[in-house]
């Protein structure tokens, strides 16, 4: 039993088999998570990198948690401190680092597709960590995670992607795995904000109204507003926005059913999701922090059984 | 070729169950504890047979997966398992249950796994079927069913009725 890949650059290349042996792979490193020794000595011969070309903080503490927790050797690469800066390529840099006997890659880009050119070149697995505005392959297995260990079941959810729809990976990436595990998937947010090819190309709902997207769905999944990616103004204040679009405690209670509230961080408190929703009964935001590193785990572990010895 | 029949095996779980009661009377301070996947549908056969001489509650059983402490990932990808550890093994004496000790690689690994979970003050090891001449590192079963004592080029298959139907173990052509 392995993955159908050797590489994981998004779901949109995962069979639903993948996803399924993934999330069932996790179950048992939550449990390994649980332990008095939380350490398992499965990629002792494993030396990873992790190459971050965009901040992180969430995700690059995750993934050097997952590693670490597995045994594996990691080293760190942020490119600010790096040799990136003095103008070398990402082959290159990768190359070099690879000769020092690497075994697998871990990556963050603000190209969309950068993990997708370097494993037309290189031979060990990548793990994309987010590129760009394409994918965050591992943000939506730890969402569809913690929706399932929450709700039960994936299969027939209506779960509806709230916010900057347009600059997010992690909308894009969720609507992938979403689809293909068999719930029902609307997004919704401002139109500015949502890309208008997204209906005919991925046959999920629109819903420029949020009140009734969330009057819809059984999980709100709500987004940051990606301030660093617009280059002009798509709303016209951020005050104006949190009143239109904000996920606030008034309009949960308008709702006559408990939803789930999700979001992949870090928030902006008081734009799209305001303090007592995120603190609140009904989110679920810290257990998808938790879930990230047992989910990571599971996928570092199903890739290096592509590695060589 | 059959190697214990259908009407060998019952007996063969009453003797290890009674093995393990003469030598742990009362299961005091001990805990039972089969390794997934295959060696849980001993443990569970065994573990009932004890239910029928000791009270519920003083027969503690749980599940241990191995798969994350093996050494040859790299070499075959394994599934997964639940582990099902719900007490401490801390100063227990534990007695590991498995269907057939073959290379003596998966009990290597189960040590180091149950080490994770706390110190037990000892391990016994209990298996159906002792593949004894096929052994490459030295670990040795305190109770077993049945010792294999030749190098033979068959599979040793357990068959479980609540899993393959049948109740039996058998030797397959490699």
């Amino acid at each position: 039993m392995a993955l159908s890949t050797k590489h994981l650059l998004g779901i949109k290349d995962l069979q639903t088999e993948d996803i399924q042996l993934i999330l069932s792979t996790a179950t048992q490193f939550k449990e390994v998570l649980q332990r008095p020794v939380k350490k398992v000595p499965t990629l002792r011969d494993v030396t990873i990198v992790n190459l971050f070309y965009e901040n992180s903080t969430r995700t690059r503490i995750s993934f050097e948690l997952a590693e670490k927790r597995l045994s594996a050797d990691v080293v760190n690469f942020t490119v600010s401190s790096s040799s990136a800066a003095k103008g070398e390529t990402l082959l290159d840099t990768v190359n070099n680092i690879l000769s020092m006997k690497v075994d697998m890659v871990v990556m963050r880009h603000s190209a969309s597709g950068a993990p997708h050119y370097l494993s037309k070149h290189i031979d060990a697995p990548i793990i994309n960590a987010g590129d760009g505005i394409n994918e965050h392959p591992t943000q939506a297995l730890l969402d569809a995670f913690s929706m399932q260990e929450q709700l039960g079941k994936i299969e027939g959810l209506k779960v509806a992607i709230i916010g900057d729809i347009m600059h997010s990976r992690v909308a894009l990436s969720n609507i992938y795995l979403l689809k293909k595990m068999g719930a029902e998937v609307m997004v919704s947010g401002p139109p500015t904000l949502i890309p208008t090819y997204l209906q005919e190309a991925l046959g999920i709902q629109v819903e420029y109204n949020i009140d009734k997207a969330l009057a819809w769905c059984d999980v709100a999944n709500v987004l940051r507003i990606q301030l660093e990616r617009q280059n002009q103004p798509l709303f016209s204040s951020l005050r104006e926005y949190n009143l239109a679009y904000g996920i606030s405690k008034a309009r949960l209670q308008k709702l006559n059913k408990e939803i789930v509230i999700m979001h992949p961080g870090p928030i902006n408190r008081g734009v799209e999701m305001d303090s007592d929703v995120a603190d609140g009964q009904q989110s679920i935001i810290l257990d998808q922090v938790e879930n990230g590193v047992a989910v990571r785990m599971a996928c570092l572990y199903l890739l290096t059984g592509r590695t060589n010895p | 070729m059959i190697l214990i029949s259908e009407q060998q095996l019952p007996s063969i779980i009453k003797r290890l169950s009674h093995q393990i009661l003469e030598t742990h009377p009362g299961l005091d301070n001990t805990v039972i504890i089969g390794l997934q996947p295959r060696g849980v549908f001993l443990s569970d056969r065994i573990v009932a047979a004890l239910h029928q001489e000791l009270p519920a509650d003083q027969v503690v059983y749980g599940k241990l997966d191995i798969t994350f402490y093996r050494d040859d990932i790299r070499r075959e990808l394994h599934v997964a398992t639940q582990t099902d550890l719900p007490f401490s093994i801390e100063g227990k004496t534990v007695i590991l249950i498995d269907d057939v000790l073959f290379t003596g690689r998966t009990i290597r690994a189960a040590l180091d796994a149950l080490m994770s979970f706390g110190r037990p003050s000892k391990v016994k090891l209990c298996v159906l079927v002792d593949r004894k001449p096929s052994r490459e590192l030295p670990i040795q079963p305190d109770f077993s069913g049945k010792e294999m004592d030749t190098l033979t080029p068959f599979k040793v298959k357990v068959r479980w009725k609540e899993n393959d139907g049948v109740d039996d173990v058998i030797l397959l052509d490699q």
